[in-house]
């Protein structure tokens, strides 16, 4: 749907003002955790940046140098915003691609120190199925269990690290279903009391939140903070071993296979310094809406559990369940409503299980929406939202012939 | 009584009402929970055979959420679960 059409199905009963990053033909966009929409200061930069760097970064010439100047700088804005330094960072086909190289190339350099990799319960699947790769090829994955609002317990994360034969420790910088912002900072430093690096992936807070201290390995995804999609991020501190699991390449200091995407590196880049730049006020009205949400859908739908830590949380995410509704249905009717929102209910996976966040939780897995809110979103759209959403519940809750 | 004595009892106790939602897809097992848990006389027990992986989850939490009881999740031959819950009031 990427160009303006007159016959939008949608466009004759909405506005027909567009409003980058939150408005699509009068859809409210409530899906930033799944990807946010391109920061204007990336499509300047991507634009620019196509015509100014095509040519191949690692040949001699003038274009190349161009190229590779422009690769260079973008690599030196991501690291300082990480709080890295330039030569620790890589850029990455996708932020996926981030976390297995993370991973798998942390415990191949470790491999003397021992097989035993530790990982949260509720990390993002490309981090789980990084661990079941290593135990297919049999190490060890030891799953640290979270509490009811998705939180790790640093006292059992630490005592899961301090177990001997342990490589690698793996923790979200913030939980991507349920915006649990996780103590790293506690479990960095069980992690260096215990000479064990530990891979935070910072997908969810990179350009919202400061980067929490103590990692040893970084991954982050640019079309998560309004970069363009194809561009993740790799720091490896200095010192901390990594050996590539893929075959050699020479490229992105032999960390990452392939010709480096320098017009997308250069976006993301771009759009990492102006969220960054953006955060600490934008951050702050969104954190206002989500309150209010938090506050208001359990007072307007009755049986509703807001799930997430209230306090130590995202910005710009929350997560209810409504008890007796299908997480599809409800999908579908706030989508029919203008509302794209997200939901971790089995109904709504290709696996047909519920979403391995809210199990290890114990939290209602039937009925999930997830509401993330990208930048510039209207306090009146949340309203409309809180608007619609007690009926919605309750038609589908009638349709399911439950008796209020 | 002690936790465990009163946890072993509780598991022991027979289900007074047997709800059948194998095959079923959440919520609506739960629906089918909530619907007829008021059947059981008080502190009786009502036993959920469920096979979608969400009521495994979803079972325990309604409880928690409305302040019954979850006693245990028994696994079924056959594949699922008898997930017990006692009526609290």
């Amino acid at each position: 749907m990427g160009h303006i059409s007159a016959d939008h199905p949608r466009s004759p009963s909405r506005p027909r003002l567009w409003r980058a990053g939150c408005d699509d033909w009068g859809v409210a966009y409530f899906d930033a955790a799944s990807t946010e929409p391109l920061h204007p200061r990336a499509r300047e930069a991507l634009v620019a940046a196509l015509d100014a760097g095509w040519a191949d970064p690692a040949r001699l010439y003038g274009p190349a140098r161009r190229a590779r100047m422009l690769l260079e700088q973008a690599r030196e804005e991501v690291a300082e915003v990480l709080g890295a330094r330039p030569d620790e960072v890589s850029f990455t086909s996708s932020g996926a691609q981030a976390v297995h190289l993370g991973v798998l190339g942390a415990l191949a350099g470790r491999r003397r120190a021992g097989h035993r990799l530790v990982v949260s319960a509720v990390e993002h699947s490309s981090v789980l199925h990084a661990a079941a790769l290593h135990e297919r090829d049999g190490g060890e994955a030891v799953t640290v269990g979270v509490g009811r609002t998705g939180m790790v317990d640093p006292a059992e994360f630490g005592a899961a690290v301090a177990a001997s034969g342990t490589a690698l420790a793996c923790l979200q910088s913030a939980n991507h279903e349920v915006g649990t912002v996780q103590p790293v900072a506690e479990a960095a430093e069980a992690c260096a009391a215990a000479g064990v690096p530990l891979l935070v992936d910072a997908a969810q807070t990179a350009g919202r939140l400061p980067v929490p201290a103590g990692w040893s390995v970084l991954t982050a995804s640019a079309h998560k903070w309004g970069g363009p999609a194809g561009v993740g991020v790799l720091a490896v501190r200095k010192g901390v071993r990594w050996r590539s699991p893929l075959p050699e390449d020479d490229r992105e200091r032999r960390r990452v296979p392939g010709f480096e995407n320098v017009p997308a590196a250069v976006a993301a880049a771009a759009a990492l310094r102006a969220a960054a730049a953006e955060s600490a006020h934008e951050g702050a009205r969104l954190s206002a809406l989500v309150d209010r949400i938090r506050s208001e859908v359990p007072r307007l739908v009755p049986d509703v559990e807001v799930i997430g830590d209230p306090v130590a949380r995202l910005p710009h995410l929350v997560t209810f369940s409504c008890l007796y509704v299908e997480g599809e249905a409800l999908l579908t009717e706030l989508d029919k409503a203008g509302f794209a929102v997200s939901s971790g209910s089995s109904c709504t996976a290709s696996t047909l299980r519920p979403s391995h966040v809210l199990e290890a939780m114990g939290v209602l897995t039937h009925g999930n929406v997830r509401v993330s809110l990208p930048r510039g979103t209207s306090a009146a759209d949340v309203d409309r939202f809180l608007a619609l959403l007690p009926e919605t519940v309750r038609r589908i809750r009638a349709e399911a012939g439950v008796r209020s | 009584m002690t936790s465990s004595r009163q946890a072993a009892e509780e598991a022991a106790q027979p289900p007074a009402l047997t709800i059948d939602a194998l095959g079923k897809k959440c919520p609506i097992p739960i629906i089918m929970l909530a619907e007829r848990i008021n059947e059981v006389p008080l502190n009786g027990v009502v036993a959920v055979l469920a096979d979608d992986p969400a009521a495994f989850t979803d079972v325990p939490a309604w409880c928690r959420l409305k302040s019954h009881r979850h006693v245990a999740s028994h696994e079924l031959p056959e594949g699922g679960w008898a997930i017990h819950v006692r009526r609290n009031y």
